[in-house]
């Protein structure tokens, strides 16, 4: 008899007020009795609308059954047949709008906790699991990656289960992407990240950092040193500014470069030699995740006053909910329906930013309702840090390097939808590289395409 | 890891080494750059790419001690590793059609200049050098220019070398002799190339200079190194670090630069008596 259970079994999280002067993980997951509870809330339904909603399509009653006898290493198998970052995607997906927006207990109450319950399978096999990574035979056929971000590892992970040599080429000096530079610690902890890479090493997947392909080596000599195919999975990692007065003075950053310096450099450590102004007043503007990210990072950093600036209301923010209720816990200021128009400076500093009023006007081509300027509605918000999340383009390094490499006018790569092939043979693209800054997990899925045409197309060969 | 294959003291605070960096080697050309990562702890830094081979495969930088991190790199010897080093980043000089160039170095920037005028001489561009230095003990790479130019100009602030006087004067001069350079390369201290340009604009002389911001990625993620070039913001490591120096807002730059001056200067004191930088 099913759990009836109308809400999802609360998850522990760290209290907000300790946590906002920490970096540790906010979250801290359910226990067996907790994972159990929460899975007996599952129907078990035959059509499974849950793994339609998911881009990588898990197995979830499969896995969540499981849980339910018991028997957690089985939970995890299940998981890991479509998944390769588990742990991380438990943390990170928007399940909201993916596999628990279709459960059918989300029709009249809470759908069940899908993302929490991935997690604890997950953390559960990396604490307790003692089995040996099994390395595939080898099938003699070489890959190449270009970026080790979640869409990368993904392709890489897939390919190396059906006995590919791959090898992932990755211009930082750690692998892991936005999960390494941009997710904070507190949103995901990195050894979990280092984790799920060492376990793809351990499948024979070879990762070669301080790699920046277009330059040290091009798409070509990628094939020239024997690679069959390559797949590019280089993300949106080039930062957009809003073009206003102000924007190149001291303490003003991109999301990009602030989560870099506090995330991959980890310059909110005592000893990190990488240097991070500290702040007292810090605004950030864009209301999605990486602007929630940015901002309860400067919050952590020791800020008093930090305040989202978003153009929209609260109901068009595309942060994930659970992001924006935990910024609200730990005292970040929400300042909807404003918009910037310039920073103001002092002796070469940012101290303050003129912002006006914004009211909705009727929806716009994306569907969301216009912003609208209310005239004289001017006013200075007193700030000496100011951090823009207003969103990132696809890096021009692939495309201006690769002959016959078609991109939109946003930059991004063109691809066949349901393989990710380029316009070039042999190349294939996926994740932020060609949809513009998205999820983690739909560059997963593009991944796990991407892997799945590269089999059949060196297959063919 | 990278292997440090020598290591050669040029003066009292600039050493040169030679990096074991195949695959950058083979790429490298003049006005590139690299980063690299000292320890594990380490902070990403920019270097210019001095010289390479690639027969050897090797990558070679020079760079002033002036803080923690090349500090630490200074400590290090041969057959010691660094953590991380890649490149080659940025866009090369260049070089293409130019036929008479004046190649203006200062201080250890001279040693970025080098690769630059090295590469015109042996494509058969006339090429003089004027090199400035603090004083006559700070003065590296004298032969290599003298191999690597038609002229060569030493500069000494205190005259304790060559001539008494700043980089400027010399190339006011020789522009007043009549010299028509196609082009002023000018590498050096930011406030050294502000006024190298302004006394080009003077003469109308196009000028190009390699700048330097902070950096943290190189490859154009993060914008922590943009500058205003032309009214247009720029991130000079994938648009630079060349760029023509008129167009340049160098006060914005030096503004910029200055950005972490205090945690600097800290992070000197905490970690290093090894070295008293004079």
């Amino acid at each position: 008899m099913p759990n009836m259970s109308p809400k999802k079994l609360e998850m522990p999280v760290q209290d907000p007020i300790v946590r906002s002067g920490n970096f540790e993980e906010v979250a801290l997951g359910y226990t067996l009795e907790m994972a159990q509870e929460e899975a007996s809330r599952c129907l078990n339904c035959k059509n499974s609308p849950c793994v339609n909603g998911c881009p990588v399509n898990v197995n979830i009653p499969g896995f969540i059954s499981e849980i339910q006898k018991g028997n957690l290493e089985k939970a995890y198998e299940v998981i890991h047949e479509s998944s390769s970052l588990p742990a991380v995607c438990g943390r990170v997906c928007p399940q909201e709008t993916q596999c628990e927006s279709k459960c059918v207990r989300g029709i009249k109450t809470e759908s069940v906790g899908i993302g929490r319950l991935e997690r604890f399978v997950a953390d559960y096999h990396m604490a307790n699991s003692k089995e040996e990574v099994k390395v595939p035979e080898s099938n003699g056929h070489r890959v190449a990656i270009v970026g080790a971000g979640p869409a990368g590892l993904t392709c890489a992970g897939d390919l190396a289960k059906k006995g590919y040599k791959v090898t992932v080429f990755e211009a930082l000096h750690l692998a892991g992407g936005v999960l390494v530079y941009g997710i904070p610690e507190f949103r995901l902890p990195k050894v979990i990240v280092q984790k799920e890479i060492d376990n793809l090493k351990a499948m024979g997947v070879e990762v070669l950092t301080n790699m920046v392909i277009g330059k040290v080596l091009s798409v070509d000599e990628l094939f020239e040193q024997g690679y069959e195919a390559v797949f590019i999975g280089s993300g949106a990692g080039l930062p957009n500014f809003m073009n206003i007065p102000g924007e190149n003075l001291n303490a003003v950053y991109s999301a990009n470069e602030f989560l870099t310096r506090v995330n991959l450099m980890k310059a909110y450590k005592e000893g990190s030699d990488t240097p991070i102004k500290n702040s007292k007043s810090v605004a950030v503007f864009g209301g999605g995740n990486v602007a929630m990210d940015a901002a309860r990072c400067a919050k952590r950093l020791g800020a008093e006053n930090v305040y989202i600036v978003y153009r929209r209301g609260e109901e068009e923010m595309p942060a994930r909910r659970e992001e924006v209720e935990h910024a609200k816990e730990e005292g970040i200021i929400f300042k909807n329906l404003t918009n910037p128009v310039q920073i103001l400076g002092k002796d070469g500093w940012v101290s303050g930013v003129e912002c006006v009023e914004m009211e909705l006007g009727e929806p716009d081509e994306s569907g969301r309702r216009r912003p609208i300027v209310k005239e004289g509605s001017n006013f200075v918000l007193d700030i000496d840090c100011a951090i823009m999340a207003i969103g990132t383009s696809p890096n021009p390094l692939i495309r201006s390097t690769t002959k016959g490499l078609e991109t939109n006018k946003r930059g991004c790569i063109i691809t066949e939808e349901e393989t990710g092939l380029t316009t070039r043979e042999g190349v294939y693209a996926g994740g932020d590289a060609v949809t513009g800054a998205a999820t983690v997990i739909l560059a997963m899925g593009a991944g796990k395409k991407a892997a799945a045409a590269i089999d059949e197309y060196i297959k063919a060969k | 890891m990278y292997k440090i294959v020598k290591k050669k003291v040029l003066n009292e605070t600039v050493m040169l080494m030679d990096i074991d960096a195949p695959f950058i080697a083979r790429k490298a050309e003049p006005g590139q750059f690299i980063i690299l990562r000292v320890d594990e702890e380490g902070e990403r830094i920019p270097l210019t790419i001095a010289d390479f081979d690639r027969e050897r495969g090797t990558v070679t930088i020079i760079f002033q001690i002036v803080g923690k991190t090349t500090k630490a790199l200074s400590a290090l010897e041969e057959g010691d590793y660094l953590c991380d080093f890649v490149g080659p980043l940025g866009v090369a000089s260049h070089v293409e059609g130019l036929k008479k160039v004046a190649v203006i170095g200062g201080g250890v920037g001279s040693a970025i200049a080098y690769p630059i005028a090295k590469k015109l001489h042996h494509l058969g561009a006339e090429v003089d050098v004027v090199a400035g230095f603090r004083n006559k003990d700070l003065v590296i790479l004298e032969d290599e220019f003298k191999a690597a130019s038609n002229r060569l100009f030493i500069m000494t602030d205190d005259g304790s070398y060559g001539e008494k006087g700043l980089v400027t004067a010399a190339l006011e001069r020789l522009i007043k002799e009549g010299n028509e350079y196609d082009e002023v390369i000018a590498i050096g201290p930011l406030i050294m190339m502000k006024f190298v340009c302004e006394l080009t604009k003077k003469y109308n002389v196009k000028t190009v200079v390699s700048m330097n911001p902070i950096m943290i990625d190189g490859t154009g993620m993060c914008g922590g190194c943009r500058l205003t070039v032309g009214g247009k913001v720029k991130f000079a490591c994938v648009d630079g670090p060349d760029f023509d120096g008129h167009e340049v807002d160098f006060d914005e730059v030096i503004s910029r630069s200055s950005m972490y001056k205090d945690f600097e200067r800290n992070a000197l004191e905490h970690h290093c008596n090894l070295m008293e930088v004079k």
